[in-house]
């Protein structure tokens, strides 16, 4: 399967770089597909809505004030997408220090996930901060505040992002024909793998470690001094879930790209992958229960927020463990991919749970996201599909990796 | 250093009255020590102030601030703003109308100043917790971490700041002393936190009929620059009882000491575990 994307050596050697890069800038295939008519204009009046905020202020487009000061953009973009990247440093440590030779095939994708995914929560980042041009104050210069969780945070998604751009950087040698520099590249893998899983450990739990600070902002129900150790769990089914919804999705939409094996062991890998968040799923409501005994707040669970709570925990976090349970006994895909999706959706309501709704439950004005808000966290996302789309139709992320760098 | 009689009551005097471990905390104490320079704050005895808001407008006129106009009503809660550093409420509590201040409790060991990554938000060594411009980034991870809600954000700016009480700082820094402070004559008093604990306490004991035993800002939130007396509990005249009096900044010191060793320990470890299920693999999956 030679995919035109893949443009074979000895043609490649009579053009000159620049000219390679620019023919495969250009797109490819039908413009007027269903995705591209949503995204375009959804991306476009992102773009003039994020020009807007930077001329008038965040409240321009925002609706965040001063009890509630992060909105969907810190606690969705980042804080929930963070926890959705988790797939990454979990399929690598599984990959490449448990040698399980089975999930080889998805490594790649994941990865380029999971760069994206940071990428554009970076991108995120700098559209809330209110003085964007002091964005380096925390890496360069006398600034360090060392005594911050954030500070952590930033210092490990800057150090993260090129941990992944190595773990990745092997197929970028691949497409451009780059032997020498795959070489190299490759021996640094499973370094950048060492450091990223390290990295991923401190800042998925980082992002619980935030509100710490908060104790009395955030409801009891959902604050206790184990948020880091519960963000950290949550993350690793919510990234593998978020590996099987989206290879569901991109196994279907880039078909011609599988390699062989990859689609042999499709079922296979999502049948394994199942149990994994099955045995996640399981630790983290184990924890939730008992720091929920420890806390002793069973008069929260007979009010409005108790029911709130209620309906996380069992509808999103028992009921995706059992279909997980099920579904793995009794082989069936189609429930994992249910069991997923619920899953997913659990750890959205909970980190927007912890961020934004019983983040100052109490306070007379509640967030609600403004339209504009939510246009803009559609067209970051749509921007991330764009360009991962782009990647798998030139680089060998799904497919196969060329002859030459097979024997490496 | 040699030790005299009066150094000595110094040292003790900022030890025991900030109560939580200084040495925790880092330069403030340390800076403390060096140069003897001990925290300035405000002592504000709510049951000598009559609400003449004086303090409020001299406060928006050093600041630059237009003057409040609204009036201090029961039942509703004025807050500071990003133009206005304090603001005076009233209440309805169980020994009347009260009229009490409300501005930035300028903690001993702040939360929004460990919270800060690029040190924008700073806890000088005189006491006042202050703002730099020049080095915010406009997170709002202060306003989250803040149990007093007091940093307040300028959202309708595309250069914003943050807005809050820095206790006057460059007047403290000349030897003067905060303009509210300066105009209001009888109920908001300036000086070294121990004098005004020392001072609290003395007025609690020679007329215990007319205060609650206890000093809001004395242990609160770790200890605090400012610092309330009131005849009524707190929570009626609109201080946060909510807060806690362990420090703030502790909170995340347990996650925070952990990382140098998660930072040792795990690479070791996932690169013995690399090593031990190394070989049996065949070649051509490695490493890509």
């Amino acid at each position: 399967m030679t995919s035109p994307a893949y443009p074979i050596t000895t043609e490649k050697k009579e053009k000159t770089i620049w000219k390679f890069l620019i023919e495969e800038l250009k797109p490819r295939g039908k413009w007027l597909t269903p995705f591209n008519i949503i995204s375009l204009p959804v991306m476009l009046a992102g773009l003039v809505l994020i020009v807007y905020r930077f001329t008038d202020g965040l409240g321009a487009v925002s609706n965040v004030n001063q009890e509630i000061p992060w909105g969907l953009w810190k606690g969705f973009n980042v804080v929930t997408g963070v926890a959705f990247a988790g797939g990454a440093y979990v399929l690598t440590f599984m990959v490449y220090i448990l040698k399980m030779d089975k999930y080889h095939s998805i490594v790649r994708v994941t990865v380029l996930n999971g760069f994206l995914a940071y990428m554009f929560y970076a991108g995120a980042l700098v559209l809330d901060l209110g003085k964007p041009w002091n964005i380096f104050n925390p890496i360069i210069g006398n600034n360090f505040g060392a005594s911050s969780v954030l500070f952590l945070v930033a210092w490990h998604f800057m150090l993260y992002i090129f941990a992944q751009l190595i773990e990745f950087s092997p197929a970028v040698a691949e497409w451009l024909g780059a032997r020498t520099a795959r070489k190299i590249l490759a021996g640094m893998t499973i370094g950048a793998v060492i450091f990223g899983i390290t990295l991923s450990t401190l800042h998925q739990s980082g992002l619980g470690a935030l509100f710490l600070m908060a104790s009395e902002k955030i409801h009891p129900l959902w604050y206790n001094e184990f948020l880091p150790i519960l963000f950290l769990v949550s993350s690793v089914f919510a990234g593998l879930s978020m590996v099987i919804f989206q290879g569901s999705i991109t196994n279907k939409v880039f078909a011609d790209q599988l390699a062989k094996d990859h689609r042999e062991n499709d079922h296979g890998i999502i049948h394994g992958l199942a149990r994994v968040c099955a045995g996640a799923l399981f630790a983290y409501l184990f924890m939730q229960i008992i720091v929920f005994i420890h806390g002793q707040h069973w008069a929260l669970l007979n009010t409005p927020m108790g029911y709130w709570w209620l309906f996380e925990i069992i509808g999103f976090v028992v009921v995706p463990l059992f279909l997980f349970l099920y579904s793995y006994r009794n082989f069936n895909i189609t429930m994992i991919k249910v069991a997923s999706i619920i899953a997913i959706v659990g750890i959205i309501l909970n980190r927007l749970n912890v961020s934004i709704i019983a983040f100052r439950w109490d306070a007379a004005v509640h967030y609600v996201p403004s339209w504009m808000e939510i246009v803009i966290t559609a067209a970051i996302i749509f921007t991330q599909i764009w360009i991962f789309r782009w990647v798998i139709h030139r680089m060998p992320v799904l497919r196969e990796s060329p002859e030459w760098a097979r024997d490496h | 250093m040699s030790i005299n009689r009066r150094n000595f009551f110094k040292t003790v005097g900022v030890a025991g009255l900030t109560l939580t471990g200084l040495e925790s905390l880092g330069s403030p104490a340390e800076a403390a020590r060096e140069n003897d320079t001990e925290f300035y704050g405000f002592l504000y005895d709510s049951t000598i102030c009559i609400g003449c808001r004086a303090c409020e407008k001299a406060c928006a006129k050093a600041h630059g601030f237009p003057e409040p106009e609204d009036d201090a009503e029961v039942g509703v809660v004025r807050k500071t703003s990003i133009t206005q550093r304090s603001v005076i409420n009233k209440y309805e509590t169980s020994q009347g109308e009260m009229l009490v201040r409300h501005a930035c409790m300028h903690c001993n060991e702040p939360a929004c100043a460990s919270a800060c990554l690029t040190q924008a938000m700073y806890k000088t060594k005189e006491g006042p917790v202050i703002w730099r411009a020049d080095k915010c980034m406009g997170c709002r991870y202060c306003m989250i971490s803040c149990p007093f809600d007091v940093p307040k954000f300028d959202f309708q700016s595309s250069n914003p700041i943050i807005q809050k009480c820095d206790m006057c700082f460059d007047r403290v820094q000349n030897g003067e002393i905060p303009v509210c402070a300066e105009t209001c004559g009888d109920a908001l008093f300036f000086g070294t936190r121990r004098e005004l604990i020392a001072e609290a306490h003395r007025r609690i004991s020679e007329s215990p009929d007319s205060y609650i035993p206890q000093i809001f800002g004395e242990k609160t939130a770790g200890g605090t620059s400012s610092l309330y007396l009131s005849p009524v509990p707190f929570d009626e005249v609109g201080l946060n009882t909510k807060v806690s009096n362990e420090s703030y900044p502790a909170k995340t010191k347990g996650f925070l000491y952990s990382v140098p060793s998660v930072f040792i320990l795990l690479p070791s470890l996932l690169l013995g575990m690399h090593e031990a299920t190394k070989s049996k693999q065949p070649k051509n999956h490695e490493n890509d």
